[in-house]
């Protein structure tokens, strides 16, 4: 019933993004974000898909195992194309007046345009971070990215380990919930037919077993890491110290500059280009 | 002839066939359960013998082969497998985890309630289930989360006694139990066994429980079986058993040791009882 369930899809390897420093990493993450919505019009559309198409590239993943990462979300995607191409209305004469149905010129563009972008946000996202990145990488990144916070009294070190232990029990738990269903189908239960209702109470005997013994593991690990002497994070070090190097910073300075161009890009039409070139010749 | 309950006929699971990661869990095993006796299983970990519990009552279906409950195959009418798994109750390792309803009574009639069983059928058998368990009548009201861990072993079991199936496959039912509790449990799934006529595989570590309530011992190595006899065939062949990291039930071992000595003049001692009036015979005999 769950083996279809990837979590921390983490590709290992030694590629160029692989090797990027994780907080590094995150800051790129949050100015192509940034990059990718504010690109509106197709110059600046076709940059930030170039530059998706780069990120790709230098992340070594392989095609088939990047289509994976996208196929949960397919539903989602044409969905949102489909609604941005029946519900945009335009100023032009629509293109097809059929009963209810009206399509616009402009609900053509916004769909292929939301639908390339929302491909490059997942494809880019996943790149950067989840399938270049282990999880306890990402964790001490975030803490590090926030530690600033610190400053103001937020927890971070206790919500960066809270997120470590969390990503750590992902796998246990499916372990466990998998037990779990095989026990309560051996005792004849049966999770595959019925209504709606019916099936959902069916998860009854899944779900309580697997909370309790949830909140017994959460107990055992908190008394362990008390025998060990974990007191929260200060004066912690760590094993494993990030480092910089300038290879990162010059992929953080490059993308810093892109984001920032990519308003100014926004800012020219095609139109204009050939404008340009007029007034040139 | 024997008559069997469960038959394997040439039964192999594969994982991961046609990758680079394929490992045969279980390679062309034939091997079948005589009805109304206990087979012990044993085997190192990771020897297969989990995989081949959980092929018994359908919740794995073989990669090739052939499962017989009763002369017909398990897997002929799939719909019905929920059918296969009342006659053929499973209780998995640590059983107390998957406890759940509000009372232990209630936990109990899970089982026979998704049989579809009338409400009288379902209160008897929980009450019978609850007594070869050994848990009384007070403890059937409480909370299962209240009870203590050998307790809650008795009610889990319990759930899947009150099906009360035919074949009864257990793996590990008495680990990590005081041995007060786990003799309580053992015989009363030996009692169940000779109320019912049921069948029992009893996976286990336990050479003195095996030797001890087993009439036959079937030896897994690597996901191939590599012993099957009765319990004095299997024990005698010690070496064998070293062969297969197993070992001896540890008053066979003592023995082994006092003949070496010319104290004894035979190994084939598997329990207690049985050494003690052996030691009594040579003491009286001097």
């Amino acid at each position: 019933m769950l083996k279809d369930v990837t979590f921390g899809q983490y590709y290992p390897g030694n590629s160029l993004l692989h090797r990027t420093d994780p907080r590094i990493k995150l800051l790129i993450l949050v100015e192509y974000l940034i990059l990718v919505l504010v690109a509106s019009t197709e110059l600046a559309a076709a940059v930030s898909i170039m530059f998706t198409v780069f990120l790709i590239a230098v992340s070594g993943v392989k095609l088939r195992i990047l289509l994976k990462s996208v196929k949960p979300l397919i539903f989602v995607l044409i969905f949102t194309a489909l609604i941005n191409l029946f519900f945009t209305t335009g100023e032009s004469e629509p293109l097809v007046d059929w009963k209810f149905i009206t399509i616009y010129q402009e609900g053509i563009r916004s769909a292929v345009m939301m639908l390339l972008r929302l491909l490059s946000l997942v494809l880019g996202s996943s790149v950067l971070i989840s399938l270049t990145t282990s999880p306890l990488e990402l964790t001490d990144a975030i803490e590090s990215v926030l530690s600033p916070l610190k400053l103001i009294r937020v927890p971070v070190h206790e919500f960066a380990m809270m997120m470590s232990i969390a990503l750590r029990f992902i796998p246990t738990l499916i372990e466990e919930t998998n037990k779990i269903i095989s026990a309560q189908k051996a005792r004849c239960a049966d999770f595959e037919s019925g209504n709606l209702l019916r099936r959902v109470k069916a998860l009854v005997p899944i779900l309580i077993p697997l909370f309790v013994s949830a909140v017994r593991r959460a107990e055992e690990l908190a008394d362990a890491m008390e025998c060990r002497c974990y007191h929260g994070g200060e004066g912690r070090t760590k094993l494993k110290v990030m480092k910089a190097c300038a290879r990162d910073y010059i992929f953080f300075t490059f993308t810093t500059l892109l984001t920032v161009g990519i308003f100014f890009i926004n800012n020219i039409t095609i139109a204009g280009i050939v404008e340009l070139c007029r007034d040139i010749f | 002839m024997k008559n069997y309950a469960l038959e394997f006929k040439n039964v192999s699971v594969i994982y991961g066939e046609g990758s680079p990661f394929r490992k045969a869990a279980l390679n062309d095993i034939t091997v079948s359960f005589p009805k109304g006796e206990i087979t012990g299983i044993i085997g190192h970990t990771g020897s297969g013998k989990s995989t081949l519990a959980s092929l018994t009552n359908g919740l794995l279906k073989p990669t090739s082969g052939e499962i017989l409950l009763d002369g017909e195959s398990i897997w002929a009418k799939p719909k019905e497998m929920i059918k296969i798994r009342s006659r053929v109750g499973l209780v998995f390792q640590y059983p107390e985890y998957q406890l759940f309803d509000e009372t232990v009574e209630a936990d109990i009639a899970f089982g026979p309630k998704n049989m579809k069983l009338s409400d009288e059928e379902i209160k008897k058998r929980v009450k019978l289930a609850a007594e070869f368990c050994g848990l009384s009548e007070k403890e059937l009201k409480r909370s299962p989360f209240e009870l203590s861990g050998g307790q809650k072993r008795r009610a889990a079991i319990a759930g899947v006694l009150a099906m009360r199936p035919e074949v009864l496959v257990l793996d590990e039912p008495a680990a990590g139990l005081d041995p007060k509790g786990k003799e309580e449990i053992l015989s009363g799934l030996v009692e169940y066994k000779n109320t019912y006529g049921a069948t029992l595989l009893i996976i286990s570590h336990s050479m003195e429980d095996i030797a001890k309530y087993a009439d036959e011992i079937l030896v897994m190595k690597d996901g191939e079986i590599y012993m099957h006899g009765g319990v004095e065939e299997i024990f005698m062949q010690a070496e064998k058993l070293f062969d297969a990291r197993l070992d001896l039930p540890q008053i066979t071992k003592l023995f082994i040791e006092l003949k070496k000595r010319d104290l004894v003049n035979s190994t084939d001692v598997y329990s207690v009882g049985y050494a003690k009036k052996e030691i009594e015979k040579l003491i009286n005999a001097r």
